[in-house]
C-alpha cells in the first residue's frame, strides 16, 4: 500500500517532468533547468554534510572550477565540444577538491567550516584579479558546448527543451548513482564517520582516506553542476566562487533535510521557486524571504525531506492518545 | 613459557611534568586474562590508550606479531589485530546493534575497491557481524538502534563489535563498569570464554571479577608496575595489601 502510493507520486512526477517543457513557456523550462542544476550542486554538498558531517562554507570553489574550466576551454567565437570540455571540467573541479582536501581535511569543526571558506575566497579573488579569467565583471560564453560526434550530434544544448531534457536525465542519473554509493560498504564507512569518527578509527578505517575521496567526489559533482552553470547562462563570474553560493547551497541541503538525498532535491526547488515568487511580489522579497527560512528551520527541523517522518511521528502520538 | 602476544617495553607517558606511565614493561601471553588493576589514576587506562594508538607514548615499544607498533595511528593498530573497549561506551549511537557489528567487521574483510555494491550483500562480512552479536547474546536485539539497548547491553555490544574485527588481542577497559549483577555475571563467563583464543588484557576495578577470570595480575600505581605474577601470590603481597588491595576489600 505504502509502496504502491510511493511509486505512483513518483510515477506522476516522471511524467509531469517529461511534459514540463510542452506545457509550460520557455522562461519557466530555463528556471527548471536551473534549479536542477542547483539540485545536482546541492546533492554533491549533502555528501559532505549530510552523510559524512562535513560542514563545507566553501562548496562554490568546486562549482566555480567546472564553471570556468568550459570559459576556458571555449573558443573566443565558438563552442567547446562537450566532449572534451565536460570531463575536463569535472577533473579540474576534482583535482582542486584534492588539493583543498588534503589541507583542509585536517581540521574539524568550525575549523573545518573557516578552512573552507578561506580557500574559496582565494579562488574569488583569484577570478577577480586575473584577467585571463575576466576580472571581477566576468566573461562571455559564446557558444553552448557542442555535443557533435563522430559526425553525429545526438542533442543540442542551445535548443532550451533539449538543454532542459539533459539537465533531467543527468539530474535522475546523479541521485541514482548516489543512491548506489551510499548503500555501498564506502557509503556505510562515512555514515559512519559521521556518526563517530573516533570509533572508525579504532574499528581499523583510515577514515582522512574516507573523508578526502568523498571530498573529491563532491567536489567533482559540484564541478559538472557548475560546467552546465555557465553553459546556460553563457557567463562566469567570480560570483560563482562567493561565498554567498556557498551559503545558498548549504541552505538548500538543510532547508531540504540532510538525511535524505532527495532531500537536497527538494531544497533547490522550494528555495529558488520561493525566492523567484517573493522577488515578483516587492523588491524587499530578502525580508520575507528570511522569515521563509527561519519559519521553515523552526517548523521543519529535519526539512522537506523529513516531514513524512515528521507527519508519521505526529500520526503516532494522536492514536497514542485515542488509545 | 611461550612467546607473548603482546610485549610492553618500558612504556611511558608524560604530560608536561606528570608521568602517567613510566617505564612500564608487561608480557601478555595468550590464552588468558592478564587483568591490570591498580587505584584511580594509577594510569591503567593511559596504558590502554597507548597500546590502541588513542596516544602516542613519550618513550618505550610495544612489540606486536613481529614489530613495534608503539606510535602507530589507531586503525593500523586495529587493523593489526588488537582491538579495544572503551570505559566510556563508545558505539554508533543511532545506528541498529547489527550495522555496529557489521562495520566492524566491514573493516577487517572489507575491499575498498567494488564501490557500487550494496553493503549488505557482502556474505562473510554479514556473518563475522551475526557470530559477534550470537556470541555475546544479543541477536535477538539487532535491528533495534544501539541507543535503545540498555546501558548492560550496549556494553556487550562494544565487545561484539571488537569480536567483529576478529582481532588476536582484546583490550578491555572496565567492561563492568555500571553493570547489574546479573549482568556482570554474564560478562565474566564471556570473557573467561573468549580468553581460551584471544589474549586479553582487562583493565577492572571489580576484585571478584578480577580474581575470578585473571590468570595473570598486575598492580599499577602512580604510573608504575607495583607487583606483577599468579592472582595468589598478588593477594599476598604486602607492599599491594597495603597500596591497593587491603582498603578495596575493605570498603566492598
Amino acid at each position: 500500500m505504502r509502496r504502491k502510493l510511493v511509486l505512483l507520486v513518483l510515477l506522476l512526477v516522471l511524467v509531469a517532468a517529461l511534459a514540463f517543457p510542452a506545457l509550460a513557456g520557455r522562461f519557466y523550462v530555463q528556471l527548471v533547468s536551473k534549479i536542477m542544476i542547483m539540485a545536482i550542486f546541492a546533492m554533491s554538498l549533502n555528501l559532505l554534510v549530510g552523510c559524512t558531517g562535513l560542514v563545507s562554507l566553501g562548496h562554490a570553489a568546486f562549482f566555480g572550477a567546472g564553471a570556468y574550466t568550459l570559459f576556458l576551454l571555449s573558443p573566443e567565437y565558438g563552442a567547446a565540444s562537450l566532449w572534451l570540455s565536460l570531463p575536463a571540467a569535472v577533473a579540474a573541479a576534482a583535482v582542486a577538491a584534492l588539493a583543498i582536501g588534503l589541507l583542509v581535511l585536517r581540521s574539524t569543526g568550525v575549523y573545518f567550516i573557516m578552512a573552507t571558506l578561506a580557500f574559496t575566497q582565494m579562488f574569488f579573488y583569484l577570478a577577480t584579479g586575473s584577467k585571463t579569467l575576466g576580472g571581477s565583471d566576468g566573461a562571455y560564453i559564446y557558444g553552448k558546448p557542442d555535443a557533435a560526434i563522430f559526425g553525429l550530434t545526438p542533442f543540442r544544448l542551445a535548443d532550451p527543451t533539449q538543454f532542459y531534457y539533459a539537465m533531467l536525465v543527468l539530474m535522475a542519473g546523479t541521485y541514482l548513482v548516489l543512491r548506489l554509493l551510499l548503500r555501498s560498504p564506502f557509503g556505510h564507512a562515512i555514515q559512519g564517520i559521521r556518526v563517530n569518527e573516533h570509533r572508525m578509527r579504532s574499528l581499523g578505517f583510515a577514515t582522512f582516506r574516507y573523508k578526502l575521496a568523498i571530498f573529491v567526489i563532491a567536489g567533482a559533482l559540484a564541478g559538472l553542476a557548475g560546467y552546465f552553470d555557465a553553459a546556460q547562462f553563457g557567463v562566469v563570474n567570480p560570483d560563482l566562487f562567493g561565498w554567498r553560493l556557498s551559503g545558498l547551497v548549504l541552505m538548500m541541503v538543510i532547508l531540504g533535510g540532510m538525511r535524505t538525498l532527495y532531500g537536497a532535491v527538494l531544497g533547490a526547488f522550494a528555495l529558488t521557486l520561493v525566492q523567484e515568487v517573493l522577488s515578483d511580489l516587492t523588491r524587499h522579497w530578502l525580508l520575507p524571504m528570511g522569515l521563509f527560512i527561519i519559519l521553515a528551520v523552526l517548523l521543519l527541523p529535519q526539512g522537506i525531506g523529513g516531514l513524512r517522518h515528521q507527519l508519521g511521528m505526529v500520526r503516532r502520538r494522536v492514536a497514542a492518545r485515542r488509545g | 613459557m611461550a612467546e607473548p602476544v603482546l610485549r610492553i617495553e618500558r612504556l611511558s607517558k608524560r604530560f608536561g611534568g606528570l608521568a602517567a606511565v613510566s617505564d612500564v614493561s608487561l608480557d601478555v601471553q595468550g590464552g588468558g586474562v592478564h587483568a591490570l588493576i591498580g587505584p584511580n589514576g594509577a594510569g591503567k587506562t593511559t596504558l590502554i590508550n597507548l597500546l590502541s594508538g588513542d596516544l602516542a607514548p613519550s618513550g618505550g615499544g610495544v612489540r606486536f606479531a613481529g614489530r613495534d607498533i608503539a606510535g602507530l595511528a589507531p586503525e593500523r593498530i586495529a587493523r593489526l589485530g588488537i582491538a579495544r573497549v572503551y570505559q566510556k561506551t563508545n558505539i554508533f549511537a543511532e545506528f541498529p546493534a547489527f550495522e555496529n557489528c557489521r562495520l566492524a567487521a566491514q573493516a577487517r574483510l572489507g575491499k575498498p575497491s567494488s564501490v557500487l555494491r550494496p553493503a549488505y550483500a557482502y556474505r562473510e562480512i554479514n556473518e563475522a557481524a551475526e557470530r559477534a552479536l550470537a556470541l555475546v547474546g544479543l541477536d535477538a536485539r539487532r535491528k533495534d538502534a544501539a541507543l535503545t539497548l540498555s546501558h548492560g547491553e550496549q556494553r556487550q555490544l562494544e565487545i561484539a563489535m571488537t569480536l567483529a574485527m576478529s582481532p588476536r588481542v582484546l583490550l578491555l577497559d572496565e567492561p563492568l563498569a555500571g553493570m547489574g549483577s546479573e549482568e556482570s555475571r554474564r560478562m565474566v563467563e564471556l570473557i573467561a570464554r573468549l580468553a581460551s583464543d584471544h589474549a586479553i588484557l582487562l583493565v577492572e576495578h571489580d576484585m571478584d571479577a578480577v580474581f575470578s577470570v585473571a590468570s595473570v595480575l598486575t598492580v599499577m600505581v602512580d604510573g608504575r608496575v607495583l607487583a606483577s605474577g599468579a592472582p595468589e601470590a598478588i593477594r599476598r603481597n604486602k607492599a599491594v595489601q597495603e597500596a591497593y588491595l587491603g582498603t578495596a576489600e575493605g570498603a566492598a
